[in-house]
């Protein structure tokens, strides 16, 4: 699978590290080229100074012929921006978006974006281990 | 109309104040306290503090009676995320968007956002529409007098096509030296030949009189009859 991982913060680069020991093709972007030190140095993937919501620099990542988009940067909205980038406009067959707010999570979520939050999960995980 | 403008910056604080004047109802929303303090200073209290793309600010905002949403802040995915907010939580029956980054239009019109504005795109349109210089292409300038070699294309349908050389009114002083046609080598036009869709002119020609040339090669043979 090529997978395109948009933001390398911790969970990005977690993220990359995993699917590229397991032996998938990976671009993993991100605007600052410090954060690619959270690499580990037997990562054999690319590490890309770009900007995901850019036509561009997505096509500069090969996006056209990804299977898979994961957008993980900080920022709710670049996320979605993006996401629905590589959905529309380059017909990426597997898109998932990091949303932090869970009502907008759920939004995109009835407009058929596969989206995730995190606050959410995690205030459900932590509820689990306190309440059972 | 109720409108409902997320951003006060220098773009949605006139584009307020206009739709003020025009007698509309408007709300500005923005997150900056200090540009809603100006806003609220100068046009009455019409604009609350808030996040446009948070469903309880706008909520508060009354967005459910909009007649019209628009997103005029400087961040694409700001504006992008609210319209898709205003247009499916809260059903408003128009949205508009500014998009700074022109790339980003065609994904916002296929999302269904019903106006987007891109002031690149705007200029871009209107230069093209000023300079209609698509058929026409400057080879070289030549130093002697006001002279150049310009290379024209005759366009699909224009007046000229089937035409002959010799009946063409072409601006004075304007000699076509070469005639380029697919698959066939150079050849020295003379009053005789017929012209296609698609040949290649170089002409030399004053200056002054391009325009003139451009206009008698590549004009449309159906807006010159409704012309007569």
């Amino acid at each position: 699978m090529k997978a395109i991982i948009m933001g390398c913060g911790l969970v990005g680069a977690e993220l990359a590290t995993l699917l590229d020991s397991e032996e998938n093709q990976v671009t993993i972007l991100d605007l600052d080229p410090d954060s690619f030190e959270r690499l580990p140095p037997t990562f054999k993937g690319e590490a890309l100074i770009a900007d995901g919501t850019e036509p561009e620099d997505l096509e500069r990542a090969g996006i056209e012929e990804a299977d898979a988009f994961i957008a993980l940067t900080e920022e709710d909205n670049r996320n979605i921006l993006a996401t629905q980038m590589a959905r529309d406009i380059y017909n990426v067959s597997r898109v998932l978006c990091r949303i932090y707010d869970p009502a907008r999570s759920e939004l995109y979520e009835e407009l058929g974006l596969e989206t995730f939050s995190p606050t959410r999960i995690v205030a459900h995980l932590l509820r689990q281990r306190l309440v059972g | 109309m109720y409108i409902v403008i997320v951003g006060g910056g220098r773009a949605g604080h006139s584009l307020a104040k206009t739709l003020l004047e025009e007698g509309h109802e408007v709300l500005v929303v923005d997150k900056r306290d200090e540009v809603c303090d100006e806003i609220n200073e100068e046009l009455g209290s019409i604009c609350e503090a808030g996040d446009g793309c948070d469903a309880s600010v706008l909520l508060e905002a009354g967005v459910e009676r909009a007649d019209m949403f628009v997103a005029i802040t400087g961040s694409d995915e700001d504006n992008l995320v609210a319209c898709q907010l205003a247009k499916h939580r809260f059903s408003v029956p128009r949205t508009a968007a500014r998009v700074t980054n022109p790339s980003h239009e065609a994904l916002f019109k296929r999302l269904g956002i019903d106006i987007t504005v891109s002031s690149i795109n705007l200029v871009l349109e209107q230069i093209e529409h000023d300079m209609p210089t698509r058929f026409l292409t400057h080879l070289v300038t030549l130093d002697n007098a006001s002279l150049e070699i310009v290379q024209v294309k005759v366009p699909e349908g224009s007046v000229v096509v089937g035409n002959m050389v010799g009946q063409i009114d072409l601006p004075t002083g304007a000699l076509i030296t070469l005639l380029l046609r697919d698959n066939q080598p150079p050849q020295r036009p003379n009053g005789d030949t017929v012209l296609q869709a698609g040949d290649d002119l170089l002409v030399v020609i004053n200056k002054e009189s391009e325009e003139a040339l451009r206009l008698a090669l590549t004009q449309e043979a159906a807006l010159e009859t409704e012309a007569e």
